[in-house]
């Protein structure tokens, strides 16, 4: 798989929310974004990057603090690149490749 | 021939087919006769010390020309030893036919159903989850069900609740769902818990079962069934819904023992509680009826592939043998408007140095009885509560502003639009307080907008009261307000204050006509 950024220099990916976080960012489901293929330092982007650049830049909500506490996302949310848990695949230190798909799951409570 | 058209035919055979049931119910009858006459003295319940009532038909004595047949076989798979409840299993004549079409097929077979005859599953909650997951576990013949729950029946529950009819209205719905599953199948053991899951007693409940079906409706006690289930060694299907989504897991299976580290529990995937804002119950989010059913009835499925694993003979291997890898950790989404619906994501599973259950545990059944690790606490909000508005009024005190007709006011409803378009007080005008939270000035121009739009006062200083469903986020919205320059005194907003109790205080205390949704 090609997964390289484009000429622009930004990665293709699809984020998606559930749980309710897509309340947060416009209440929509599944974005299609274009990821900048580097981060504030040049280094690759990595998840803790993309969380970042999601409260900069695809936030629409005020409360920033039901996506991110401390630094990273809050408990209660799990974030899965290409459908496995992140712990899986280096957490927030995991280079994003063009076409990822990172999904962000709010644990839900009722029954 | 053309049954359904020939009345003589059609009434032949339906008066065959009677005459075989009441042949059935006959022998059956005079089985029961019997064992009341052997057990005359009542049989002591062994667990009476929570607040249980048993229902159950008499357990029937198989018929004794087969008695050897099944002897053997329960030999062979080894089900003879009595559960908790003093029975063993063996399938009546009319059992042969109730489970019928399940038993002709591979995956259960009579091994799978004397299985579930002699299991003991636990619904921790009877509610949107448990009620459809009862009564599958039902109609399944799940020998014992045990129904935990303190709450009573409410109208807003009947959309999905499914078990629970109008005429229970404040009834205990423990009682409610043990009348229904009677009606579907007696013979089955119900044993009836009044009360909500208590972490003094949580263990020593769980042991008499042989899995957990988790139907609870918050953080706290999901984390208590999955803490108390790892130290009685059971199995748990987990499951929630809001919305339009569920998701669902299996914890602790294999479960946690001497010899087998056991499956993951609900602590290895989230080891911190969410933060007590961000969680919202059903009447406040808001739930559809099929979504919590269907996840009610996934919880089902999965309760009976424990409760009878598959045969070697189909390829897969009883999970709670030692030897057997344990099942790949998974957590099921169902997203009702999303495409495709469903979705398997894969998870880390077992946590190194998990507090409950891991080699270095920290939970005990001494810590839970003793409450020194208290649930409640450990979910409660780790956030400080927002200041208190001083300026609130109540509903009856607004009341009179609005018959005052030379108090010319506006009244903002903060409620979600959805919510507003269902039923508001006349006159008020809809700023949802997500729109104020997300930009305080925006929403207050779309306030100058609709006042100037509809109404000719838009004099400086004009009195604005604020109200929402319960009175919550009218305070929050109260405390944005006061910030910004245009609330500052003598500004164009005179802030009154927000009304305590909301639009349900004012149906409570003002206008009973007013709807409570």
């Amino acid at each position: 798989m090609d997964t390289k950024a484009d000429d622009e220099g930004n990665l293709p990916i699809v984020v998606e929310f559930t749980g309710g976080l897509e309340l947060l960012f416009s209440n929509q489901r599944k974005h299609q974004i274009a990821l900048p293929s580097t981060d504030e330092n040049g280094r690759s982007a990595n998840l803790a990057f993309l969380v970042r650049y999601l409260c900069q830049s695809l936030m629409t909500g005020r409360r920033k603090d039901m996506f991110v506490t401390d630094g990273t996302v809050r408990p209660g949310i799990l974030v899965l690149v290409n459908d496995a848990d992140w712990e899986l695949e280096g957490e927030d230190q995991y280079e994003l490749k063009r076409n990822d798909n990172i999904l962000f799951v709010s644990t839900l409570h009722g029954g | 021939m053309d049954l359904p058209n020939n009345p003589v035919l059609r009434l032949r055979a339906q008066i065959a087919s009677l005459e075989g049931v009441l042949a059935d119910l006959k022998t059956q009858l005079i089985d029961a006769e019997a064992y009341y006459n052997q057990s005359a003295s009542a049989k002591a319940d062994s667990s009476g010390h929570l607040q249980i009532q048993t229902f159950s038909s008499s357990p029937f004595q198989p018929l004794n020309h087969h008695e050897k047949t099944f002897e053997s076989l329960i030999d062979q798979l080894d089900l003879s030893q009595e559960d908790n409840w003093g029975r063993s299993g063996k399938l009546t004549l009319q059992e042969h036919t109730r489970y019928g079409r399940q038993l002709i097929m591979p995956e259960i077979g009579l091994r799978g159903q004397l299985r579930f005859k002699n299991a003991a599953a636990l619904i921790v909650g009877v509610g949107g989850l448990g009620c459809p997951a009862a009564t599958y576990l039902a109609g399944a013949g799940v020998g014992t069900i045990g129904l935990m729950d303190g709450d009573t029946i409410e109208l807003s529950n009947l959309h999905r609740q499914i078990l629970h009819t109008q005429k229970w209205l404040g009834l205990s719905k423990v009682d409610s769902a043990v009348e229904k599953l009677m009606e579907r199948n007696s013979e089955n053991h119900y044993v009836a818990h009044h009360c909500n899951l208590d972490q003094k007693r949580a263990v020593e409940t769980m042991r008499k079962y042989d899995l957990i079906l988790d139907c609870t409706d918050r953080p706290s006690t999901r984390y208590l069934v999955s803490d108390a289930a790892v130290l009685a060694g059971k199995p748990v299907v987990t499951a929630s819904a809001l919305r339009t989504e569920g998701q669902l897991m299996v914890l602790n299976n294999p479960p946690k023992s001497l010899d087998n580290p056991g499956g993951f529990c609900y602590r290895c995937v989230f080891p911190k509680p969410p933060p007590a804002e961000s969680v919202l119950s059903c009447g406040e989010g808001g739930i559809l009826g099929p979504v919590v059913g269907v996840m009610g009835v996934l919880m089902a499925m999965e309760a009976l592939k424990i409760l009878s694993p598959l045969h070697p003979d189909h390829g897969y291997q009883d999970p709670t043998k030692a030897s057997c890898d344990p099942i790949p950790p998974s957590l099921l989404l169902y997203s009702a408007y999303s495409n495709p619906p469903f979705r398997s994501i894969k998870l880390r599973g077992k946590r190194k140095g998990c507090p409950s259950c891991s080699d270095t545990a920290t939970i005990t059944e001494e810590s839970l009885k003793s409450a020194s690790s208290d649930h409640a606490a450990f979910c409660a909000s780790t956030s400080p509560a927002p200041p208190p508005n001083t300026s609130r009024i109540s509903a009856k005190e607004y009341s009179k502003v609005r018959e005052a007709t030379e108090s010319p006011h506006v009244l903002v409803d903060v409620r979600e639009k959805v919510q507003f378009d269902i039923c508001h007080l006349k006159g008020s005008v809809n700023i949802p307080y997500s729109d104020i939270s997300r930009d305080p000035e925006a929403s207050i121009d779309k306030l100058d907008h609709a006042i100037s739009d509809g109404n000719s006062n838009t004099a400086d200083g004009v009195s604005l009261y604020l109200i929402c469903r319960y009175g919550n986020d009218s305070q929050l919205a109260a405390n944005t307000f006061k910030t910004l320059p245009r609330f500052q005194p003598y500004a164009k907003y005179d802030f009154k204050g927000d009304i305590s109790g909301g639009l349900r205080a004012w149906t409570q205390s003002v206008d009973p006509d007013f709807p409570e949704y």
